[in-house]
């Protein structure tokens, strides 16, 4: 069996998306996009020009469900299947999108660079339980219009896993595009095969602004998968219960599903959102709150209500350091993720509020993610009936170490981490060096630097991307790019 | 490849019969048993360890390469008896008097086999005079003794002072391990060596016969 994690009845997911529809309906969605706006009419929704608010009807919103996909499939750049985005199933990508990171000699907080870029795309790539790689920070040596497409020209350089992605300006798309078509090798190879998901992020409350809503239109052009990014803030920009911030997430994110399934039909949508409470001692949005997480999870069980993939920030922590607290509140959040069943959780190797991401972190969180997939395969029988063979073999033999049976269940029953999880005893702990975690997690992401093998994307895929990276670049007055190393 | 290498490969993997096989066409070849010993079953062992300290292969699969190694040594044994090749070293292991938990020092059994030592385990609830006596009669170079309670390894002290009382330290040394053992349990008392855990034991006796 299959363990699962549940917080809402059905009668109660049934109110929630019928609140939701109201809100939409009655209230509507303010879009500041004009193209937005017109597709929305010609499909009959009512618009006020004035307001910019778009109403959806409960028709419209029905149509919508009735396309979307309830899978979607990624694949890396070499074209292999990655992920499966249905049902129960679960992956995990790192957090994405951090201004910082944390500085492993310093232990300090401090802004990005390439090189760091590279030595975070290098490094996820061999993270066995992390299945898809995301643009997770931001570098600072680059020109800032540049700064989002940059990150996944990094990204599809050095890692092959797909990438959960997203623009800064309507602008990037382009270029983002034109990286995937050329991995893919034609824009039609591109939407048979998706290679990246664009996170669009709605404004709460109940407002779409102008570029991650035209982001909406050109992912389904292109047949891109989105994931829908709404953050109500329980308590601050939306209702103080959880129910409540649950239906204004339900409404922020249906109104994406329409957009994106009136501009084309079947485009692979995911239902995800990084929503928080509002902790208002110090105003801040804690993703480590429990209540932050029951947001999530309650949100996703409205998704697979509603027969979509979906997603969530969760399992990351508010922690400054790699510390006690950072653990806790991401293993908390893996946990409650994985046994809920979110198709893509991103979280891994983030700190301090989805703004530092940590290479550290992020091999310890590889080690929470695999204990997951333990987790999720739950207990089943395996040879165990009738029992008693087993038994007279223990108290004849004294032990099961090289038992038959041991030896071939011990390595899919019981998960074995990396040295990152202390598990010898006190006396050989001391004799190792008494390594925090902190060292052990920076002796493993120097251990796996040193073994990366560099990505199979053709040379020439390679160097097309080099081009049109160059190109863009010169846009904006860069014209050189920082080295690579 | 080469014979003593396969057979190296095959202790390595746990094939008890590979081993067997190997180390009887090694002798029908008249490769010196001292040489098949080393350059094959021991060179064997020692590559099995330093993947376990590596983590590259965990305990069950050190204890079946151990298992092998026994079946490899049942044709070479009489051999080095005959040429006179003098063993690794030879050590009595028990639990301490009063103590009923063995799981530990049988593994220590099976390890220190393993790494090609001759073992003579005395079992449970060893009296301090039957650790020394054993170690004397057998020709012993190590005692071995194990604990898992607070209120038995204090007995250990009881060996070490016996030990002393019959002049015997610089003949027989003595190892020391289980739960609440320490290091500085093992320096207090006046033992030789502490081992952490099964595979450490292999180790510090090593080191203690110096063969590290």
């Amino acid at each position: 069996m299959r363990p699962r994690f549940e917080l809402l009845t059905e009668q109660l997911k049934k109110q929630i998306v019928s609140e939701a529809c109201q809100v939409l309906a009655e209230i509507g969605m303010e879009i500041n996009n004009p193209n937005v706006l017109s597709l929305l009419s010609e499909h009959g929704a009512r618009i006020d020009k004035e307001t910019k608010r778009a109403y959806f009807s409960n028709e419209l919103v029905n149509k919508a469900l009735r396309s979307a996909p309830s899978s979607v499939k990624l694949y890396d750049v070499l074209g292999q299947q990655t992920h499966d985005l249905s049902g129960y199933n679960v992956h995990f990508t790192p957090g994405s999108a951090a201004l910082n990171i944390l500085d492993h000699k310093t232990n300090h907080i401090r802004k990005p660079s390439t090189e760091d870029y590279v030595q975070y795309a290098k490094l996820v790539s061999q993270l066995k339980h992390i299945a898809a790689q995301s643009t997770a920070f931001i570098p600072s040596d680059v020109h800032e219009n540049i700064s989002d497409s940059y990150r996944l020209f990094l990204s599809l350089l050095y890692c092959e896993k797909p990438v959960v992605t997203g623009t800064f300006t309507v602008d990037s798309f382009n270029v983002m595009k034109d990286f995937q078509v050329a991995v893919r090798g034609s824009a039609r190879a591109l939407r048979e095969k998706p290679l990246t998901i664009f996170s669009c992020c709605p404004t709460s409350p109940l407002k779409w602004g102008d570029v991650t809503s035209q982001n909406l239109l050109d992912c389904a052009k292109y047949g891109i998968p989105v994931e829908y990014i709404s953050m109500p803030l329980s308590g601050f920009m939306a209702p103080v219960t959880l129910v409540g911030t649950v239906i204004q997430h339900t409404a922020e994110t249906l109104s994406g599903v329409v957009i994106s399934q009136l501009a084309s039909p079947g485009t692979p949508v995911i239902y995800g959102g990084s929503p928080a409470i509002f902790d208002v001692r110090y105003e801040t949005t804690p993703m480590g709150a429990i209540e932050t997480m029951m947001v999530d999870c309650a949100y996703n069980e409205i998704g697979k209500h509603l027969g979509l993939p979906t997603q969530a920030y969760i399992s990351l922590s508010d922690s400054k350091h790699l510390d006690a607290q950072a653990g806790m509140e991401s293993a908390i959040g893996a946990t409650l993720a994985a046994l809920s069943g979110i198709n893509s959780i991103s979280g891994p190797g983030m700190l301090d509020f989805e703004s530092c991401q940590s290479l550290e972190k992020l091999v310890l969180d590889n080690e929470i993610c695999g204990m997951m997939f333990r987790l999720i395969q739950g207990i089943e029988p395996r040879e165990d009936f009738p029992s008693v063979g087993l038994f007279k073999e223990l108290l004849n033999d004294g032990h099961l170490l090289i038992s038959n049976h041991s030896r071939r269940y011990l390595k899919t029953e019981h998960f074995f981490p990396s040295s990152v999880i202390c598990r010898s005893n006190n006396a050989r702990f001391i004799e190792e060096g008494s390594l925090t975690l902190g060292q052990r997690a920076h002796a493993e992401v120097e251990s796996l630097l040193s073994k990366y093998q560099p990505s199979r994307l053709p040379a020439e895929v390679q160097k097309e991307l080099c081009r049109l990276m160059e190109t863009e670049a010169r846009r904006y007055g860069q014209n050189q790019l920082p080295n690579r190393g | 490849m080469e014979l003593l290498t396969q057979i190296s490969e095959a202790l390595q993997q746990g094939n008890e019969e590979l081993v067997h096989q190997g180390t009887q066409q090694a002798i029908a070849e008249k490769i010196p048993p001292k040489k098949i010993l080393d350059d094959g079953l021991i060179a064997g062992m020692n590559a099995i360890g330093e993947r376990f300290g590596r983590h590259e292969v965990f305990l069950p699969d050190v204890l079946m390469a151990a298992k092998a190694m026994v079946k490899g040594m049942e044709p070479l044994k009489p051999l080095l008896i005959r040429d006179d090749v003098p063993s690794l070293g030879k050590v009595v292991i028990g639990t301490v008097q009063g103590d009923l938990h063995d799981i530990g020092k049988n593994l220590v059994g099976i390890m220190l086999k393993g790494a090609g030592f001759e073992v003579v385990d005395l079992g449970k609830s060893v009296s301090p005079e039957k650790f020394i006596d054993a170690a004397v009669n057998e020709n012993a170079e190590i005692i071995g003794m194990s604990a898992l309670l607070t209120t038995t390894m204090s007995v250990m002290k009881k060996v070490t002072e016996l030990r002393k009382q019959k002049n015997l330290q610089g003949k027989i040394k003595i190892v020391v391990g289980g739960a609440p053992v320490t290091k500085e349990f093992a320096t207090e008392i006046g033992a030789d060596g502490y081992a952490f855990d099964a595979a450490n034991s292999v180790a510090c006796v090593k080191q203690l016969m110096g063969h590290a």
